[in-house]
């Protein structure tokens, strides 16, 4: 664990002033180093092609396996459902009980009891969306409501979407304030906050979200909501874990990375870990401070999983459905 | 201005595109007479994986279009084969003793896309049947699609063989994977054009050209794959061993050299769904 996770946030002068007014936030992320998107897209391509294989490999499948958010985010989510996406995330491989469980689950906040319950006497964590998931569009009441609901039913971690509106219209200090209020509803309950980074159009306005949700205390920043394209992409991805760096080395707390939406094969899984690992280093490396928000992806990992041990390429018929 | 000499850099076909072997491999082909004739795409396991992804994609739809879609389609590509005659003959004729020859499996091949595309809306009559019970219901038999086909086509016969081992397949709504004549492939590039251009919709027909000795045992050992069919495969032991990796998930397979008459090779690639219906309603 990672143990300054639940410190109270405490900010060196210069960023605790960051904050102070709608002018001062203003100034402070405008001052932010503008994001070079040649140099980034070129970085991704360029780590993309690294080649993992063999024993590498089967370490970043069960590496990956246990980073996942098993994820149901559908208006027609039931309680059984639920029941057999926990029992997935217990085992995700009814075949091989070597397979280890998945980080969390991710369900809607009105089914946080019905998860805790299944997967009671584990480690595995229920996480919910909250705030007026995937828009936001609610009052902050509403988002409060929400957030305390989730959390008093059980919820260990809380995913919030931030204001989209709000920022295109350069209100930044009240997704701040905004995310400073949720992060107390939270509790002990660990606060991802998603950007929407398909919503923000351009490189320098995710770096910009990702320093305010990190400022209001944000423990992960997250990509997407899965309900918009493009969701996660890799130099998006690169563009929040550099401004995770930056801040911890201006604050020295760490702050964990979900890329959600649209990663369904290992390939791109492995992706991700290389940027991952190249651009913040083994103590990222692991379900604490990383997390892959998918559902298909399980099965192709357990897929590629079968064939490094069988020999012989495996099918969608020996994977449990979704 | 003189116009340039624009050379057609052989490819593969998986899921309705041309791409390069992953591998970037690629290898020379000779013409009768030992003369350079092209490079041609070398496949590799991992392009032969491409394709069952891409053949299980497009099996859902094909497999519940309706017979008489389906044929229309197989029909289709027997009229742009026809449009492309002369294309064939030539691709034919590096290897032919004669032009004639080449004309005659041409003419043979789109006569036979014609024979298996007929027969698409008459299979479940003939395979089909309606069956005696001892009780108030109805019992009917209807023949199904098995699913991903992976072929070997015929080394010697790199139209004629190669249109009766994909017709055979997806006339019943299989899709399917086949790795081409390897020393004569033109025919099949040519043929993964027309495919192309015919309606028959992406992933439902992928072509590999290279070895079969290299891709096959990926494709018979592969857990996605329904059913193998070996009639291009030249060496007794291969078929064995092919065999016996395909046995694992009980794939149907079909022997090389196999007899067949009438509609066994369509026949292989079924499997056969029993309802029981109450009467009354």
């Amino acid at each position: 664990m990672n143990v300054l996770k639940n410190d109270p946030l405490v900010l060196p002068p210069l960023l605790s002033d960051a904050a102070n007014s709608e002018s001062a936030l203003k100034k402070f992320l405008n001052g932010l180093a503008g994001v070079d998107k040649v140099g980034v897209e070129e970085r991704v391509a360029k780590l993309g092609t690294r080649s993992i294989k063999t024993t590498a490999k089967a370490e970043g499948i069960d590496l990956a396996i246990r980073m996942i958010d098993l994820t149901t985010l559908e208006g027609m989510d039931t309680k059984g459902k639920i029941k057999t996406l926990c029992a997935k995330a217990r085992r995700p491989d009814p075949q091989d009980p070597n397979v280890p469980s998945v980080a969390a689950v991710c369900v809607y906040s009105d089914l946080v009891s019905i998860a805790k319950e299944n997967l009671s006497g584990t480690t595995i964590k229920v996480a919910a969306v909250a705030t007026g998931f995937p828009a936001g569009r609610v009052s902050l009441a509403a988002k409060l409501q929400d957030t305390s609901d989730a959390v008093s039913q059980g919820a260990d971690e809380i995913d919030m979407v931030i204001d989209r509106g709000a920022f295109h219209e350069g209100r930044f200090l009240d997704i701040y304030d905004q995310i400073q209020s949720i992060k107390q509803v939270c509790k002990s309950a660990h606060l991802k906050v998603i950007l929407e980074t398909g919503e923000l159009k351009t490189y320098d306005n995710v770096k910009k979200a990702s320093w305010i949700a990190m400022l209001a205390g944000a423990d992960f920043i997250k990509t997407s909501t899965g309900k918009v394209q493009p969701a996660a992409t890799l130099p998006v991805t690169l563009v929040m874990l550099q401004a995770i760096r930056d801040f911890e080395m201006a604050t020295h707390r760490r702050i964990g990375m979900k890329p959600a939406g649209g990663i369904k094969t290992t390939k791109d899984a492995m992706k991700y870990l290389v940027v991952l690992k190249e651009t913040l280093g083994d103590k990222w490396m692991n379900p604490d401070m990383f997390r892959f928000g998918a559902s298909s992806l399980l099965n192709d990992l357990l897929m590629q999983r079968q064939k490094m041990k069988n020999g012989a390429y495996s099918g969608p018929d020996y994977v449990t459905v979704d | 201005m003189s116009n340039l000499d624009v050379k057609r850099t052989a490819k593969l076909f998986i899921g309705g595109a041309f791409p390069r072997s992953e591998s970037g491999r690629t290898y020379e082909i000779f013409d009768k007479n030992k003369k350079f004739v092209a490079n041609v795409a070398l496949a590799s396991r991992k392009d032969a994986r491409d394709c069952v992804v891409a053949a299980r994609s497009a099996f859902t739809k094909w497999s519940e279009a309706t017979a008489y879609n389906r044929a229309q389609v197989m029909y289709r590509v027997s009229e742009i084969m026809q449009g492309r005659r002369e294309q064939f003959i030539e691709e034919l004729s590096y290897w032919t003793k004669s032009k004639k020859e080449a004309e005659k499996e041409v003419d043979e091949a789109i006569n036979r896309m014609v024979w298996f595309a007929g027969w698409s809306d008459k299979l479940a009559m003939v395979t089909g049947s309606n069956n005696p019970v001892a009780g108030s219901f109805f019992n009917f038999s209807v023949p199904e699609p098995t699913g991903v086909v992976a072929t070997i086509a015929p080394e010697k016969s790199p139209l004629l063989g190669l249109v009766e081992t994909i017709a055979s397949a997806i006339v019943s709504g299989n899709s399917v994977i086949v790795i081409a004549s390897e020393t004569q492939p033109l025919a099949a590039v040519s043929l993964a054009e027309v495919l192309a251009t015919s309606d028959v919709p992406a992933g439902v027909v992928n072509i590999l050209t290279g070895s079969y000795k290299e891709i096959a045992p990926w494709l018979a050992s592969h857990q996605d794959v329904n059913a193998l069919d070996l009639t291009g495969v030249d060496k007794k032991s291969i078929a064995q061993e092919l065999e016996n990796q395909a046995a694992i998930n009980l794939k149907r397979v079909l022997r090389p050299n196999t007899k067949l008459d009438g509609l066994t090779r369509i026949k292989t690639f079924l499997e056969t769904k029993t309802v029981w219906h109450p009467r009354g309603f």
